[in-house]
C-alpha cells in the first residue's frame, strides 16, 4: 500500500498527506513505525491517533497504512496475561525495552511458539459456521478453551485432526481450501455476534453482602460503580474480580494507578478460586493502561478488553468485566476529540460521549452462542470517577442512562470507614425483582421478604436520624429506637464488609442469609418484650446482639450463630419476665 | 544547524515559526534576541507549514527579527552524584555559589511510564513521626501522597517534618530528598532552605526552585526536572528518594495559561481537558522497580483553591494519587498544630505497610477505631450546640470527650516532636480508654484483651510504663504527654460554648 507523509504533530494527534485509508484503518507512523489508527479524514488529509508517545516525530516522516483496523488475537493463551491498551502483553514489552515503556515495539497478543495440546471435536464431513467448536485446548488447569469457527466462516470440514500445536499451525482445513488455526483476529470496535440475546435471570454472586443483597447484579448485566476518589471503587472492583461467580474475568485498568495494577498483579497468583481451589489469576485477564501511558491506547483499552470477553462468551462462560475507570475512558475521548478541535459539547465532552458509553454497555448481555448450547454472558462493571463527586456529570449521567445496577459510592461512608462504601439508599437495582424468585429459589423461600424488611428498616432509620439530629434518640418513642437499633445492627454487620479480612472477604448466601435472620430476630423479639412491657433500656443492652458482628470474622460460623441464638432468648426471657 | 528568521506571531508564551525545514514534536529550541540573550522553548505543535514554541522564560522582548534554532533533541538535564547538596533553578542550573554540575549523563526530562509488569509492590512502612500520618494515613515507600492544604495554612512546615523526620525503620539506606518549588514566595524559599541547612538536611538534598516571579512556563518543566534527578539517584544509584513537590497549583496554573494561549478548548474551570493525563505523567513517575534497591516516593503539596476539594486540581490529583492527607482550617483556629483533618485524609496503600510484620498486629483495628468514634464525635458536637450536652447519653458523652481528646492529644503534636510508632498507638490505646470496652466494635476481642485499658486516659504515665516502659519512657523525654484529662477541661468548656 502507498506509503504517505507526515503533515503536522500536535500531541498523540497527528495528520497525514497522500494515505489511501479508511475510517479506523490502523497505521505506521514515521521511522519508528508508532502505531496509529485513522480517526478522521478530510480531503487530502488523514488524522490518525498514535497509541505511543510523539516526541521527536517530524514532519516529513513516512506513514504507512496496513488496511486492516485495530484488532486483537483470540486464542489459547489469553488467560492470565497482562496487556496494554492495544493488547501488547506487557512481560513482553519488559523484556524487550526494559522496565519502562518505550515505544517503537510490536509484540504480538498471543505466544505463537508455544505448542497447545488440541483436540478434535468436529469430525470430517461436519458442516461448520461462525462459533462453531472445532475442538478443545485445556488453556489452563480446568479452564477448556474451545476453539472456534471465526465468525463469517462456514463449510464442510475437509480434515481435522488432535495433537500439539502452535497457534499458527492449521488444525483444519475445509472443502472450499480454508484452513482453520486455533486463534483468529477480531476487530475491537465491532461487537462479536451471537445466535440470540436473552435476559438476564440468574444473579451473579459476588460474596459482598451488600450487593448480593440489597443491590444484586444479573449475570449478563450491567453495573456502574461511581463514587468520589477515596470512596473505594477500585477496592470494591478488585473485590468483585476475586469473589464473583463468574468463569472468566476481564479486569481493565484504565487510566488508573500503576502501584493498583501492581497490587492485583501480585495479589491474584496467590489467591484461590474458592469454586476451583487453582489460583485466581488462571481465570483473569488484564489490561493495564495507567493513567501515564499513552491516552490513544487507554482510548482502546476498554474495547480491547470487552472483545476478549465477547470471545469467552461465545464458548459458553460467564464473563465478568470489570472497567476502571470509564471516566477515564471518557477523557481520553475528551483529549483526542479536543485536539480534532471537534465542537465540544457538555464540560468539553464531544457530543458522540453517551452514544460511546450506551454502545459499550450494550455489548455485554446474556446470549445463546452460534455453535454451542451453553449460554455465555459478559457482565459489565463499570467504575465511573465523577470530579468532585458530583453525579450530575456527563460520564455519570450518560452512564447512568444505560446500566441497571447503581452501586453508589458515598466519600461520607468512606470517611467513617463503613466499607463497601455503597450508600443504601441512593442505590438501585433494577434487577432485583428478576432476580427475587431464583434467589427464593436456590437460597430460602423469604430471602426477598427479609431483604425488603431490612430496605424498610433502613429508609425509616434515616427519617428518624433527622429527628435525632435535632432532640436526640432518647427523646423518640420506644418502638422508633429499636428501630434505630436493628438498622445500627444491619449496617455495622451486614452491610459493612472488609475486603481485607481473609474469611469476611468472601460470604456465601447462605451465611448473609443467616446473618439478616438473626438481626431481624432481634427487632421482633425487642418489639414482642416491649409490648410485654420490658424496659428499653434493657432491650437495648442485650449482650448477644452486640456479638452477630463477630460471625463475619469466622468461617464456622453455624456453632457461633447457634450460641448466639440461643443466648439471646435467655436474655429475652429475662428481660421480659421482670 | 539553521537558525531561521520566520517569526510570524507571538502571542502570550508562544512563538509561531513559519516556513521551517521539518521540526520534531516537542524539540528543544533556542531563541537569539538582538541584545544576543538566549532563550529556551519547547515545540508543541509542528506542521510543514508552521511550529508553535512555548518559550519557558516568557515572551517579553521578543520580536520578529529574533532567530529561533531548533536543536532536533528533546529536553535533557543533566544528572550526577555531584547534584546532591546544591541548589538550582527552575531549569536545573545552579543557583548557589558552586561550580557548574559536570553531569555523568543527560536523561530525558519527560520520563517514560513504567511498565506495571515491572513495578514492585509498595511494603516499606515509612515513620514520619506524625501520629495521624503514621497511624491513621500510614506513608508507605514508593507512594505518593499529596497534602491538601489551603492558603495560609502550615503545610510547608508540615512536608518540613516529614522531610527530616522520615525513615524507614532498621533500614539503613541512602535517603535523599528532592525538593522542587514551583512559585513559591522567595521567603517560603528561604524557610525551606534554611531549616534544610539548620538540620544539615542539606546534605542529601537537591532543590530545584522557581520563584513566584520566575517565568510562569518554567514550571512546566520544573517538577520534570526533579523527577529526572530522584529516578537518577533511585534507579541508578539505588538510594531511597523522598520528592516534595510545592506547590502543585502554581503548576496548573501555568499549564491552563498555555492551553488559553494555543486557544484550546478548556474543560472544567477552564483547565485543559488533559490536565489529567499531563498531572499523570508527573505522579505516576512514584514508585518501585522490581529488582532495583531505590525507590522513590512523592510528597505534593496543593493549595485547595478557596479550600474546595472538588476543585479540579485537587479532585484530579485526588484521583491520581494514593490517598491525600487534607488539611483544616478548623484545626488550624483551634490551635491545633499539625492540623491534619482525618476524616478526609486517606492512604490507599496503608494496609500494605502495617501490621504485625511493618508497624504492630492491632494498628489496622486501632485506626479504624479512632476513625469510626472520631467520626461519631465530630458529628455530635452538632447535636450539643442545639441541646447541649447534658441531653446526650452516657456513650455519646464519651465520645463527645474523645472527639475533643482526640484532637488535643493525638493530632496536635509538636514541630520536633519525632513519635515512633508505638508512642503513637500507645496513645491512641490511652484515648480509647476514656471509652467502655463495649463501645470498641471495629476491635477485636483478642486484642482488646492485651491492649486496652479502661480510664487509661486516667492513668498516670508510670503505669504505662509497667507495659511500654522502654517507648512511654522516651515518650517523657520527648515531651509526649500521654497522661489526657488535665489539658483538656479548659477545651471541654470551650466546646460547649
Amino acid at each position: 500500500m502507498d506509503k504517505g507523509k507526515i503533515y503536522r504533530i500536535a500531541g498523540p494527534v497527528i495528520e497525514a498527506k497522500g494515505i489511501d485509508a479508511k475510517m479506523y484503518d490502523v497505521v505506521f507512523v514515521g521511522k519508528e513505525r508508532l502505531m496509529g489508527e485513522v480517526i478522521r479524514i478530510q480531503e487530502e488529509l488523514s488524522t490518525i491517533q498514535v497509541y505511543e508517545d510523539t516526541s521527536n516525530l517530524k514532519p516529513g516522516e513516512d506513514v504507512e497504512p496496513t488496511g486492516a483496523s485495530l484488532s486483537v488475537e483470540l486464542g489459547p493463551g489469553l488467560l492470565s496475561s497482562i496487556y496494554d491498551g492495544i493488547q501488547r502483553p506487557l512481560p513482553i514489552l519488559k523484556d524487550k525495552m526494559g522496565d519502562f515503556i518505550k515505544r517503537g515495539v510490536q509484540a504480538p497478543g498471543l505466544n505463537h511458539e508455544k505448542r497447545w495440546q488440541f483436540f478434535a471435536a468436529a469430525k470430517k464431513g461436519d458442516a461448520v459456521s461462525s462459533g462453531f467448536i472445532l475442538g478443545t485446548v485445556e488453556e489452563m488447569p480446568g479452564i477448556i478453551h474451545k476453539v472456534l469457527v471465526p465468525p463469517g466462516i462456514s463449510g464442510k470440514i475437509n480434515s481435522i485432526k488432535s495433537g500439539s500445536f502452535t497457534i499458527d499451525e492449521p488444525v483444519a482445513t475445509l472443502e472450499n481450501g480454508t484452513s482453520l488455526r486455533m486463534f483468529h483476529l477480531w476487530p475491537v470496535r465491532i461487537p462479536r455476534p451471537s445466535a440470540k440475546k436473552l435476559l438476564p435471570e440468574t444473579p451473579l454472586i459476588t460474596g459482598q453482602r451488600v450487593i448480593d443483597g440489597l443491590f444484586p447484579v444479573a449475570k449478563g448485566g450491567v453495573a456502574a460503580i461511581p463514587g468520589p476518589f477515596g470512596a473505594g471503587k477500585t477496592v470494591t472492583q478488585q473485590a468483585l474480580s476475586k469473589w464473583c461467580d463468574a468463569d472468566i474475568i476481564v479486569y481493565i485498568g484504565c487510566g488508573e494507578r500503576g502501584n493498583e495494577m501492581t497490587e492485583v498483579l501480585t495479589e491474584f497468583p496467590h489467591l484461590t478460586d474458592p469454586k476451583s481451589g487453582k489460583p485466581l489469576m488462571n481465570r483473569t485477564v488484564l489490561i493495564a493502561n495507567t493513567s501515564n501511558m499513552p491516552v490513544a491506547a487507554r482510548e482502546a483499552s476498554v474495547y480491547t478488553g470487552i472483545t476478549i470477553a465477547e470471545y469467552f462468551r461465545d464458548m459458553g462462560y460467564d464473563v465478568a468485566l470489570m472497567a476502571d475507570s470509564t471516566s477515564r475512558w471518557a477523557e481520553a475521548m475528551r483529549e483526542i476529540s479536543s485536539r480534532l478541535e471537534e465542537m465540544p459539547g457538555e464540560e468539553g465532552y464531544p457530543a458522540y460521549l453517551s452514544t460511546r458509553l450506551a454502545e459499550f454497555y450494550e455489548r455485554a448481555g446474556r446470549v445463546i452462542p452460534f455453535g454451542t448450547e451453553k449460554l455465555g454472558s459478559v457482565t459489565v462493571i463499570g467504575a465511573v470517577s465523577p470530579p468532585g463527586g458530583d453525579f450530575s456529570e456527563p460520564v455519570t449521567q450518560g452512564t447512568l442512562r444505560v446500566i441497571k445496577t447503581f452501586w453508589a459510592l458515598d466519600a461520607k461512608l468512606a470517611q467513617r470507614r463503613h466499607f463497601p462504601s455503597i450508600n443504601w439508599l441512593t442505590s438501585y437495582s433494577l434487577y432485583f425483582e428478576t432476580l427475587g424468585p431464583w434467589l427464593d429459589k436456590h437460597v430460602a423461600p423469604d430471602w426477598t421478604a427479609r431483604v425488603k424488611e431490612m430496605k424498610t428498616l433502613l429508609q425509616e432509620e434515616e427519617k428518624l436520624l433527622e429527628i435525632v439530629q435535632l432532640v436526640g434518640s432518647d427523646a423518640l418513642p420506644e418502638k422508633q429506637q429499636i428501630t434505630l437499633e436493628v438498622s445500627r445492627l444491619i449496617r455495622e454487620f451486614f452491610l459493612q464488609q472488609n475486603a481485607y479480612h481473609e474469611v469476611d472477604t468472601f460470604c456465601t448466601l447462605e451465611k448473609a442469609y443467616k446473618t439478616m435472620g438473626i438481626i431481624l430476630e432481634y427487632g421482633r423479639a425487642s418489639i414482642d418484650a416491649l409490648e410485654k412491657g420490658a424496659d428499653i433500656g434493657r432491650i437495648l443492652s442485650i449482650k448477644s446482639k452486640d456479638r452477630i458482628g463477630e460471625l463475619k470474622f469466622v468461617a464456622q460460623y453455624e456453632p457461633l450463630l447457634h450460641e448466639l441464638e440461643k443466648e439471646m432468648a435467655k436474655e429475652f426471657s429475662v428481660v421480659s419476665v421482670n | 544547524m539553521k537558525e531561521y528568521k520566520t517569526i510570524t506571531r507571538i502571542e502570550g508564551p508562544l512563538v509561531f515559526v513559519e516556513n521551517t525545514e521539518p521540526v520534531g514534536y516537542s524539540e528543544i529550541v533556542k531563541l537569539r534576541l538582538g541584545d544576543g540573550e538566549i532563550r529556551t522553548g519547547q515545540v508543541l505543535d509542528t506542521s510543514e507549514k508552521l511550529v508553535v514554541v512555548q518559550v519557558f522564560e516568557g515572551t517579553r522582548g521578543i520580536d520578529k527579527n529574533a532567530t529561533v534554532k531548533f536543536l532536533g533533541d528533546s529536553m535533557k538535564l543533566g544528572v550526577s552524584e555531584d547534584m546532591l547538596g546544591r541548589i538550582l533553578n527552575g531549569k536545573g542550573e545552579p543557583l548557589d555559589k558552586g561550580p557548574g554540575i559536570i553531569p555523568e549523563k543527560k536523561l530525558d526530562i519527560t520520563g517514560a511510564a513504567i511498565n506495571p509488569y515491572a513495578r514492585g509492590s509498595p511494603a516499606d512502612f515509612i515513620q514520619t513521626g506524625v501520629s495521624t500520618i503514621d497511624a491513621m494515613n500510614t506513608l508507605v515507600r514508593g507512594q505518593k501522597l499529596p497534602i491538601f492544604s489551603g492558603s495560609g495554612l502550615p503545610h510547608n512546615e508540615i512536608a518540613l517534618q516529614i522531610a527530616r523526620q522520615s525513615k524507614v525503620i532498621g533500614m539503613k539506606e541512602k535517603f535523599v530528598v528532592v525538593f522542587a518549588a514551583m512559585g513559591i514566595t522567595n521567603e517560603e524559599a528561604q524557610h525551606f532552605i534554611k531549616d534544610f541547612e539548620e538540620t544539615g538536611a542539606i546534605e542529601r538534598s537537591i532543590v530545584f526552585l522557581n520563584l513566584a516571579d520566575n517565568p510562569a512556563v518554567e514550571r512546566l518543566i520544573t517538577p520534570r526536572m526533579a523527577l529526572t534527578a530522584a529516578e537518577y539517584f533511585a534507579y541508578e544509584k539505588d538510594m531511597h528518594v523522598l520528592v516534595i513537590l510545592t506547590d502543585m497549583t502554581n503548576y496548573c496554573e501555568s499549564l491552563r495559561e498555555i492551553g488559553s494561549a494555543r486557544e484550546e478548548i478548556p474543560g472544567r474551570r477552564g483547565y485543559p481537558g488533559y490536565m489529567y493525563t499531563d498531572l499523570a505523567t508527573i505522579y505516576e513517575r512514584a514508585g518501585i522497580i522490581k529488582g532495583k534497591k531505590g525507590s522513590i516516593t512523592q510528597l505534593p503539596i496543593l493549595t485547595m483553591v478557596g479550600d474546595d476539594i472538588t476543585h479540579p486540581i485537587a479532585d484530579l490529583t485526588g484521583y491520581i494519587t494514593e490517598g491525600q492527607i487534607v488539611l483544616s482550617r478548623e484545626l488550624h483556629t483551634k490551635n491545633v498544630y499539625p492540623p491534619i483533618d482525618v476524616l478526609p485524609s486517606l492512604s490507599r496503600l496503608m494496609n500494605l505497610g502495617i501490621g504485625k510484620k511493618n508497624t504492630r498486629e492491632d494498628h489496622k483495628q486501632v485506626s479504624d477505631q479512632c476513625y469510626a468514634s472520631y467520626a461519631e464525635g465530630r458529628d455530635l458536637r452538632g447535636l450539643v450546640a442545639i441541646v447541649g450536652e447534658d441531653a446526650l447519653s452516657e456513650k455519646d458523652k464519651r465520645l463527645l470527650h474523645f472527639a475533643a481528646i482526640f484532637e488535643q492529644e493525638f493530632v496536635r503534636q509538636g514541630k520536633r516532636d519525632d513519635r515512633s510508632i508505638q508512642q503513637t498507638l500507645d496513645l491512641a490505646w490511652a484515648l480509647l480508654g476514656s471509652m467502655n470496652k463495649e463501645d470498641l466494635t471495629r476491635i477485636s476481642p483478642e486484642f482488646k484483651e492485651k491492649y486496652f485499658k479502661a480510664n487509661a486516659a486516667k492513668t498516670s504515665s508510670g503505669q504505662k510504663e509497667e507495659h511500654h516502659g522502654q517507648s512511654a519512657q522516651k515518650a517523657d523525654e520527648r515531651g509526649t504527654k500521654v497522661s489526657v484529662r488535665k489539658p483538656l477541661q479548659g477545651l471541654d468548656e470551650e466546646d460547649n460554648k
